[in-house]
């Protein structure tokens, strides 16, 4: 069982430069390894080679990628479609295992730990943003932004907790500009609403990382770069450190480091 | 907690779920209604046969009977103890009983039960069957005078009040028999007369000397007109063979029908009534024997080998126990004298012998153990025989019993098949929702939770089907005799035959176990049809349910 602490009220909106992502145990007996103000690899990938097995015919998408993310930096993964961009992306975030290669996050192996290590590493350490949003369409605005935090929590656990989590919730919610739409349904938000609120929900847990896929590409221009100017200000104002997939070479100008895939390989790095 | 949610969100937003709640509650309320009708059916009967049959029964199948009932009395009362709460003694034997009915005989099969009146009633509820109310306080085998259930119109006059005049009529009718015949005889004896005249004549030639007197005597006959009315042959000829219907007698004294009365005998209603609809269809029962009515029984007497013995009895009462089985062949008289016609009472001691020993036990004593107390007491070798009355209606008991059984497994197989429901629809949603278990599986949810979801899912479908399907057939129990009434309306067919089924309400009982078991088994089919789809969503690849399109 774990308590988040809220760093977030006074960093994110107070905007307070000591802000910092900390996960504890209930006893604060338990700190998993978080940004720090140095320039540190968070996550590094070396050798990664994916193939899927498409009707007897194994399609290679990655083949030999290297990669690192530096703490509170925002880097872009760039490339054409197929080149293997959000294959890498879901790699680092476990959701998908490589053929070879490791991966290490905080400098412990993470790729080859066991599923449910893995899915705690996910609920954790990790925050996730999509392109087409996958918000739980049954669910709240408000819910949707609490439900890594109801994953995290058994009932007794969450019961306990439900009136500080609804208010870091609310936070959250105000941080990303939708405090007065907390009941609304996904089916009731425009797409960059339902983009923010999915950014909330990734924040929840006052996550290590943020992945975010294509974040924008579902989104016209202006909503696009009012979300990408979100991310930043997340970066900027409270050292969320993000890797972000985009096709866009103007967001990706925009980032602080660039990782480049072509053909399954890293093809520049900035 | 987000588990909880989700299944309630899906119950709540997921209309198709509502067509597995809807299949799922019919085959609950089904079950619900069945069983309730079924334990009604059951524990009536059981009431009715316990009713009129005694706990445990010692009996012998030989024709003398037990030649020393209070011998087995006292071993029996040894043996059980405080648990005896009556005992008495019973001649039972099958008989053959016939009447008549507007001139014509019938003939009918029937167990003829010898008891003691005074004991008969400790064993047995056998009283409270009977017609008369000071029968059901205590029955003496007399006729009474009026009274009897006064609320059976097709019943009355009943009693001395039918005898009565009905025995007037018969002896005014067997006077003018008795006329008739004397002139019948007178006219035949004349005839005789004329044909020996004749005969004479033929001989001499000479029809002269025909007696002109006897002629006249003739002519005055054949216009006479009830020897018109007796005009034919066979009629005539019939009227001679039969005996005169006097009444029976007894010691040799003259018996006056019309104020007295045979030895008592109680029918079952069954013997003396049909059950039927008069032409506006209302159920009516019709009396062809009554109290008041005599009746004549050929039973065997305990000689070896046995001989038929005839011996009249008036009605004095009817039983009804509603257990049709009973009520249209057991006929009660009392036990003295069913003993003293069979020949059953020792000259020496003056006691008699009986064909069975009934026990009553105390409430909430063992059955099965106090039978088989006594079968170690009497064993088959004695020839005595010891049942409990479950032993004696056994395969009735068992064959209602085995029929509730299969009806519960038809019924489960129907809820078995809202269960496939359940699961296609399952496997319907877990597709629709697989970018959904993707993205929880993102936001680091462990398979077993994605799991958890779906049967938690089946829960709440299996526990609100059984839950509403549980009200819904109470609701049904409750009203269902006025809802017999609506089907009876609207297919104009009779759901609950009252001439044949013995009740005027449909019984039920609803068993809180039942309850229990018919919602607990629903939610149990409801959630292994949701283990499959479960499983399935559970090992979905996060990466393909999120691309999933």
């Amino acid at each position: 069982m774990s308590k988040i602490l809220n760093p977030v009220k006074n960093a994110a909106v107070a905007g307070a430069d000591s802000s910092r992502y900390r996960v504890v145990g209930v006893d604060g007996d338990r700190d998993i390894p978080t940004a720090t103000a140095s320039a540190a690899c968070i996550i590094k990938a070396s050798g990664l080679t994916k193939s899927y097995r498409k009707q007897n015919v194994v399609v290679p998408v990655l083949r030999g990628v290297d990669f690192q993310a530096e703490e509170k930096r925002i880097t872009a993964i760039v490339g054409q479609s197929g080149s293997g961009k959000s294959t890498l992306l879901h790699l680092l975030g476990t959701l998908d295992q490589p053929d070879e290669g490791e991966i290490f996050f905080n400098g412990a192996r993470i790729d080859n730990v066991s599923a449910r290590e893995r899915d705690h590493f996910r609920n954790t350490q990790l925050g996730m943003i999509f392109q087409f949003y996958h918000l739980l369409p049954e669910l709240t605005l408000l819910e949707n932004i609490m439900a890594p935090a109801m994953i995290r929590h058994g009932i007794f656990s969450y019961w306990k907790r439900r009136s500080e989590l609804k208010e870091r919730a609310r936070e959250l919610a105000a941080v990303v500009g939708l405090e007065h739409r907390l009941r609304h349904r996904p089916s009731q938000l425009s797409g960059g609403e339902m983009q923010r609120t999915a950014i909330a929900r990734a924040l929840i847990l006052n996550p290590s990382l943020l992945l975010a896929d294509e974040p924008t590409g579902n989104l016209d221009q202006e909503t696009g770069t009012s979300i990408l100017g979100l991310l930043q200000s997340l970066n900027e104002e409270h050292n969320l450190t993000i890797v972000m997939v985009t096709h866009d070479e103007y967001v990706a100008s925009q980032c602080d480091a660039l990782v480049r895939l072509k053909g399954g390989r890293v093809e520049r790095l900035k | 907690m987000y588990k909880l949610l989700l299944c309630w969100r899906y119950l709540r937003t997921r209309w198709i779920a509502l067509a597995s709640i809807v299949s799922v509650m019919l085959g609950v309320a089904t079950l619900v209604v069945v069983n309730s009708v079924m334990d009604g059916f059951t524990t009536l009967m059981q009431e009715r046969m316990h009713g009129i049959l005694s706990d445990l029964v010692v009996e012998t199948r030989s024709t003398a009977g037990l030649s020393q009932p209070d011998w087995y009395s006292d071993r029996i009362r040894e043996r059980l103890g405080d648990s005896v709460s009556g005992i008495t003694t019973v001649v039972t034997l099958p008989a053959m009983m016939t009447f008549t009915v507007n001139g014509q005989s019938h003939t009918q099969q029937i167990n003829l039960i010898g008891i003691d009146e005074a004991t008969y009633a400790s064993v047995s509820d056998f009283s409270k069957y009977l017609l008369h109310p000071d029968n059901q306080k205590q029955l003496d085998f007399l006729l009474k005078e009026t009274g009897y259930d006064p609320s059976r119109e097709s019943l009355q006059p009943a009693g001395w009040e039918h005898r009565r005049p009905n025995e007037r009529l018969k002896k005014e009718f067997a006077k003018r028999q008795q006329e008739f015949r004397s002139e019948l005889e007178r006219y035949d004896e004349l005839k005789r007369k004329i044909q020996e005249q004749q005969s004479e004549q033929k001989n001499e030639n000479n029809l002269d000397t025909a007696s002109d007197e006897a002629k006249s005597e003739i002519n005055s006959l054949e216009t006479d007109p009830l020897a018109l009315a007796a005009n034919s042959a066979d009629a005539i000829n019939s009227l001679r063979d039969s005996k005169p219907l006097s009444a029976p007698t007894g010691g040799g004294r003259s018996f006056d029908a019309e104020t007295e009365q045979q030895i008592g005998i109680v029918l079952g209603i069954g013997l003396g009534c049909v059950r039927g609809r008069d032409q506006d269809n209302n159920v009516r029962d019709h009396f062809y024997l009554r109290p008041g009515d005599d009746v004549s029984v050929a039973f065997p007497n305990a000689g070896t080998p046995p001989k038929a013995i005839d011996k009249s009895f008036t009605v004095v009462d009817f039983y009804e126990s509603k257990m049709s089985e009973y009520d249209a062949t057991f006929a009660f008289v009392p036990l003295r004298s069913l003993q003293e016609s069979r020949g059953m009472i020792d000259p020496q001691t003056g006691k008699g012998a009986v064909t069975s020993i009934q026990i009553k036990l105390k409430q909430g004593v063992d059955l099965a153990q106090a039978r088989d107390i006594l079968r170690s007491e009497f064993p088959p070798e004695s020839l005595v025989i010891v049942n409990s009355w479950k032993d004696t209606q056994g395969p009735l008991l068992a064959a209602v019993a085995l029929e509730t059984t299969i009806l519960n497994i038809l019924l489960f197989m129907i809820i078995a098949v809202a269960g496939f429901g359940i699961l296609a629809t399952f496997f319907m949603i877990v597709v629709e929702k697989t970018r959904d278990i993707g993205v929880l599986k993102a936001l680091g949810s462990p398979g077993s939770g994605i799991a958890t979801i779906f049967l938690g899912y089946g829960v709440l479908l299996g526990t609100v089907g059984a839950g509403v399907g549980v009200v819904c057939g109470l609701l049904f129990v409750w009203k269902i005799n006025e809802i017999a009434r609506v089907i009876e309306f609207i297919t104009g067919r009779e759901v609950f035959d009252p001439t044949i089924y013995y009740f005027d309400k449909i019984p039920t009982i609803i068993h809180p176990a039942m309850l229990v078991w018919v919602s607990l088994g629903s939610v149990i089919i409801a959630v292994l049809a949701s283990v499959l789809p479960a499983v399935r969503a559970a090992r979905m690849h996060p990466v393909e349910a999120l691309r999933y399109e």
